[in-house]
């Protein structure tokens, strides 16, 4: 960090030009990839992520299948050319770290005991990262495991919030989650009140803190709305097709 | 964290008996085990520590080396953290390359010392953008007996707090060593406090069979400040936004008390 960049202008203006308390333009599609049994694409800024999800299916390796549930298995991966630099394509310390903590955080929403010794797979590629890949690919997975028809208690959805410019913010970019002082990052269950992930980097004073989960709360409700409209979107889009089929 | 076996009789003990506020070892929900923590026990490591938390054992090494800095930050040192799952640590530990679990405590142990900055990175750049220090904080867990992370921070601020940096000067450009030592310069003691969530509870320090039980944990590391820097929860369970509120008060106290043990060494 050689110079710093004003992260909010005088009139409270951030670099891409939203107020302090405003998600990022989303865009959700459901049902995109024809081979997986479930998928879903999220546009969300300048991120853009594909979700896949596979199973429930027969567990491989065998002896990793569990008698009483599904084994449910996440890879958060990035793509080479989704950022700056090139990403080396292995998997670094950090994409192990995040697989486990987007899959913790979508277990709780899955009928596992339904589908004993089978896994159910979910991929999530980062095809362009911009900040909070990590709530936007469990935004986007939650959506994929629906459109796959897996049983789910909730959907789950993840938003960030944090502190940057000196103030609090929801939703941080590249540059805010860079530059900024702190980024928490978390996934909700809506109809719970329930919280399945929570990360935080940076400095926060606990009273900070509590308004970063409430902004971010606030986000999460917000996308909620949106991962519903898509899901109905996917199906409208069939019954248009097929009553026009019908006509003819 | 580990599929150690408990009992189902022993699962629902532990799980009752914190329904009524108490636990089986006979802690409060807010007491930590006992602490014990010994520095400089490995004189070929530039710093070094031993923590027990009840039976969980951890080590630190801190080796100190020569490197290049990350291109966007050329005026800093850099600082890398490894955890290594000892298989002498526990039946359920094996030898290979690390695993998930071994990368998480590696990071959050990481997050906490980095975030709130502890170590004066800047302070070892030698020649901006070509030769820093590395510093390597090596976590080696020794006995698993539940609640590594807090473990492993504590054993990790205690082995920088006497670490010890050779002393170098610039001829032509190239670094040589000269003889003599100084302290690591160091500015914060960061204090991670670990909940397990167990029958709608938070519980302070979790062993391993409490670990086993919980359906969510919760991590959260201070500055001297009193300012969170780091944040992971982990586990398949969920909390509410009434439990993470309670947590931070909580974890705001302990973390103190244990920054108070951690300063007496």
């Amino acid at each position: 960090m050689t110079e710093k960049t004003i992260l909010i202008n005088k009139e409270g203006i951030r670099t891409d030009g939203r107020k302090l308390s405003e998600l990022r333009p989303i865009k959700l599609e459901v049902g995109i990839l024809s081979n997986a049994d479930g998928s879903a694409y999220i546009e969300q800024g300048k991120n853009k992520i594909l979700a896949a999800v596979y199973g429930p299916r027969e567990a491989h390796p065998r002896h990793l299948a569990l008698p009483d549930k599904a084994l449910l298995r996440c890879r958060y991966h990035m793509a080479p050319f989704s950022v700056e630099e090139r990403k080396s394509p292995a998997p670094s310390r950090r994409e192990v770290e995040l697989s486990k903590v987007i899959r913790e955080s979508l277990e709780p929403a899955i009928f596992l005991e339904k589908f004993p010794r089978t896994s159910i797979d979910i991929f999530i590629e980062v095809l362009q990262a911009d900040g909070g890949t990590r709530c936007a690919g469990i935004t986007v997975a939650s959506l994929a495991l629906a459109d796959a028809g897996i049983p789910m208690r909730d959907l789950i959805v993840a938003c960030a919030a944090g502190k940057a410019g000196g103030q609090m913010v929801l939703d941080l970019n590249d540059i805010e989650d860079k530059e900024g002082e702190a980024d928490v990052p978390v996934a909700y269950m809506p109809s719970f009140d329930a919280v399945s992930l929570l990360q935080m980097d940076g400095e926060l004073t606990i009273e900070e803190f509590q308004q970063a989960l409430t902004l971010a709360l606030d986000g999460c409700k917000q996308i909620h709305a949106l991962q519903k409209e898509a899901l109905k979107a996917k199906y409208q889009a069939i019954k248009e097709a097929a009553e026009v089929s019908e006509e003819e | 964290m580990t599929s150690i076996m408990v009992s189902r009789i022993r699962r629902q003990q532990i799980a009752q008996l914190i329904t009524d506020g108490k636990r089986l070892d006979g802690r409060g929900l807010n007491d930590f085990r006992p602490i014990q923590i010994e520095s400089g026990i490995i004189e070929k490591a530039e710093g070094s520590a031993r923590v027990r938390l009840g039976k969980t054992e951890v080590m630190v090494g801190i080796k100190i080396d020569l490197g290049e800095p990350f291109s966007d930050r050329p005026n800093e040192g850099v600082l890398t953290t490894n955890a290594e799952f000892v298989p002498l640590a526990s039946p359920e530990f094996e030898a290979g390359p690390p695993g998930e679990e071994s990368m998480e405590l590696a990071r959050v142990v990481d997050r906490g010392i980095r975030e709130s900055k502890a170590i004066e990175l800047e302070k070892l750049c030698i020649i901006p953008g070509k030769k820093v220090l590395v510093v390597f904080i090596d976590v080696y867990v020794l006995n698993h007996d539940g609640n590594l992370i807090d473990a492993s921070t504590l054993a990790s601020i205690a082995a920088l707090m006497n670490t010890k940096i050779f002393k170098y000067e610039l001829k032509d450009g190239e670094v040589e060593k000269k003889p003599g030592l100084t302290p690591l310069p160091l500015k914060d003691t960061p204090t991670s406090v670990t909940f397990a969530a167990i029958s709608g509870k938070l519980v302070v320090d979790p062993w391993l069979d409490e670990e086993e039980v919980m359906d969510a944990r919760l991590t959260m590391t201070f500055d001297k400040k009193g300012r969170i820097c780091a944040i992971q929860k982990g586990g398949v369970g969920t909390l509410s936004p009434q439990q993470i509120a309670e947590a931070t008060s909580t974890a705001k106290e302990k973390s103190e008390e244990l920054r108070k043990i951690v300063a007496k060494r």
